[in-house]
């Protein structure tokens, strides 16, 4: 693992006014890794971005990207972003927009056309190459807009909400750009507002309230954690339902129902088997990952989302 | 490639791309024909009252004079167009561009927030040299071509305007870094109308002899110098007559001195490091 952090901040903190948009955030982001930044409306996420690349000057506290402070021009050109609310050059034809970006980053000609016509083919704009930005619908523009962030093959990128405005073939492409991504060892920091998105790409996801982290979760923990299931059993007694705490924890036996939670899937069949052996008739067997939308919720509140 | 290249072209096609360009080019043309037309008319509807009056030598001075009144009269409106111009474009520029998010993405570049500056700087200046090219030109070789009449100092009077419709553009720049468009076209046209009302108190109490008035209109361009350089302007481009006469109404009673001029260039420049200053500062 390399030993310079993509993202570092200590106590980042921004105040608009007498409202603090982000408290202290604290964060440490691996280089190589897909990070989500979850949170409710008004939590802070898109502050807490804009300070990263340096639209918003922190209040105080300390940040780096790829080891250098903050506002650091050498390394802004390692750097791709795709702001949430975006306006592009729109008088630009999709050619020369992802031509006029390459040139702010200061890109040899010849290395920039060939990365334009890849990203354009991989973004699936290809044929739209010439038209002007003008008459492109929200997801092309969506889709352009990524393009520009990873011109410059970045080593890190921010993709505020890249999948607002995209159809579900879109969703899927961002998905598959952002696997690439991590498997060429460029780290991804993700604000999105699809949780099944974050489930499925990220390695490690923040929850933010209030403009601080109140959960840092490894998915991967989360899957390999504990699962809820519900049997649908016939012929049941409870000394039967009793001998499944040797697998599961609080075993709950309501009629036909049979509750419990395990520490791990592999526990099922054994569950099952066990059923079987003592002539349980078993109709179905239902795992229950506790889903990020619920650990949501369960961390963040409802009252959120304002 | 220079960053602010990179930035100062992109203004220019936008520009382009935008219809500015078109748009500055038929409303130049409009003005251009009118004006040649009016000239004409003025000229030769004159010439034969006037032939009746006096001598050749008489006759001349007069021809002169009513080509330099004109000319003046006509580089005035082409001052006031390009002024027009240079607000709307510097107005427009940063604070339309923070209000749609356009410039999240290239501030975010490896460049500094200066170079989006001063390559918008000189897109936009290069566009206002060439528009007054367009006008001002016009209105010389109107005149040229059709009475033979070219102005003293043409060169030192239109690079006076220039420097006046670059001041506009900064003043506009600077105020469109921080406040909106809208804000800003409210402030630069007020600046603009006090330069023009200083401008005026100054002339009017030369003529009258008011030494307080005169003051008056120096305060006025510390304040905003742009009027003062029209008249600098106006001054080196008027016939040796009315100079000696004083009396114009396109021209300069009262002429803002050289020191002037060297201070317009002061408070430009000021104002272009205030605005990149402003806008390093802004959370964007």
């Amino acid at each position: 693992m390399p030993s310079v952090l993509a993202i570092e901040t200590t106590q980042l903190r921004k105040v608009f006014g007498d409202n603090a948009a982000v408290k202290s955030l604290t964060l440490q982001i691996q280089q190589g890794e897909v990070f989500g930044f979850l949170g409710p409306n008004g939590a802070g996420k898109t502050t807490s971005i804009k300070m990263l690349v340096g639209l918003i000057t922190p209040t105080s506290g300390r940040a780096s990207l790829l080891g250098a402070p903050l506002g650091d021009r050498s390394t802004r050109a390692r750097i791709g972003f795709l702001p949430e609310h975006f306006r592009f050059q729109d008088w630009l034809t999709a050619r020369e927009f992802l031509t006029l970006h390459g040139q702010l980053y200061g890109m040899e000609r010849r290395r920039l056309t060939v990365r334009i016509d890849e990203l354009l083919e991989r973004v699936g704009l290809t044929s739209f190459r010439k038209r002007p930005l003008s008459t492109f619908s929200k997801g092309m523009l969506q889709r352009i807009g990524l393009a520009q962030a990873l011109l410059n093959q970045p080593a890190l990128v921010f993709l505020d909400e890249p999948t607002s405005g995209l159809d579900p073939v879109g969703r899927i492409l961002v998905r598959d750009i952002i696997r690439e991504l991590r498997a060429q060892g460029t780290c991804v920091f993700l604000n999105s507002h699809l949780l099944s998105e974050i489930e499925v790409t990220c390695d490690r996801v923040a929850f933010i309230s209030h403009g601080e982290v109140v959960r840092l979760l490894e998915l991967a923990s989360l899957n390999n954690g504990r699962i809820t299931a519900v049997l649908r059993v016939g012929n049941i007694t409870p000394e039967i339902a009793s001998g499944l705490s040797t697998w599961a924890e609080d075993v709950l036996l309501g009629g036909d129902h049979l509750t419990l939670t395990v520490k791990n899937e592999v526990a099922l069949p054994e569950i099952n088997r066990y059923l079987v052996e003592h002539r349980v008739a078993v109709y179905e067997i239902s795992p229950k990952r506790i889903s990020l939308e619920e650990l949501f919720i369960e961390t963040v509140g409802t009252e959120g989302g304002l | 490639m220079s960053a602010i290249f990179v930035v100062a072209r992109m203004t220019f096609v936008q520009a382009i791309r935008r219809r500015i360009v078109l748009t500055g080019l038929l409303l130049g043309l409009c003005f251009l024909a009118i004006f040649t037309i009016g000239f004409h008319m003025i000229n030769t509807g004159s010439m034969t009252s006037l032939a009746a009056v006096g001598s050749k030598g008489i006759q001349h001075i007069l021809d002169t004079e009513k080509s330099s009144g004109l000319f003046l009269a006509g580089l005035y409106a082409v001052t006031f167009l390009a002024i027009a111009m240079a607000a709307l474009l510097g107005a427009d520029t940063l604070a339309g561009e923070i209000n749609s998010g356009t410039i999240q993405v290239i501030v975010t570049k490896p460049i500094r927030r200066s170079d989006v500056v001063f390559g918008k700087w000189l897109g936009f200046s290069g566009l206002l040299g060439l528009y007054l090219l367009l006008l001002a030109g016009g209105t010389t070789l109107s005149i040229l071509a059709q009475s033979g009449y070219v102005a003293p100092h043409l060169f030192a009077g239109l690079a006076l305007i220039y420097l006046e419709s670059l001041l506009i553009l900064s003043i506009s720049m600077l105020c469109s870094s921080r406040f909106s468009a809208l804000a800003t076209g409210g402030v630069v046209f007020g600046l603009y109308g006090l330069g023009f009302i200083g401008g005026w108190i100054e002339q009017i109490g030369a003529v009258l002899q008011s030494q307080t008035a005169v003051q008056v209109g120096i305060l006025t361009s510390l304040i905003i110098p742009s009027e003062s350089l029209w008249r600098r302007a106006a001054y080196e481009m008027q016939s040796p007559l009315s100079g000696l006469l004083g009396i114009s109404p396109f021209g300069a009673t009262s002429v803002p001195s050289l020191l002037m001029v060297a201070y317009a260039v002061v408070y430009l420049l000021v104002i272009l490091v205030l605005t990149v200053r402003v806008f390093q500062k802004r959370d964007l």
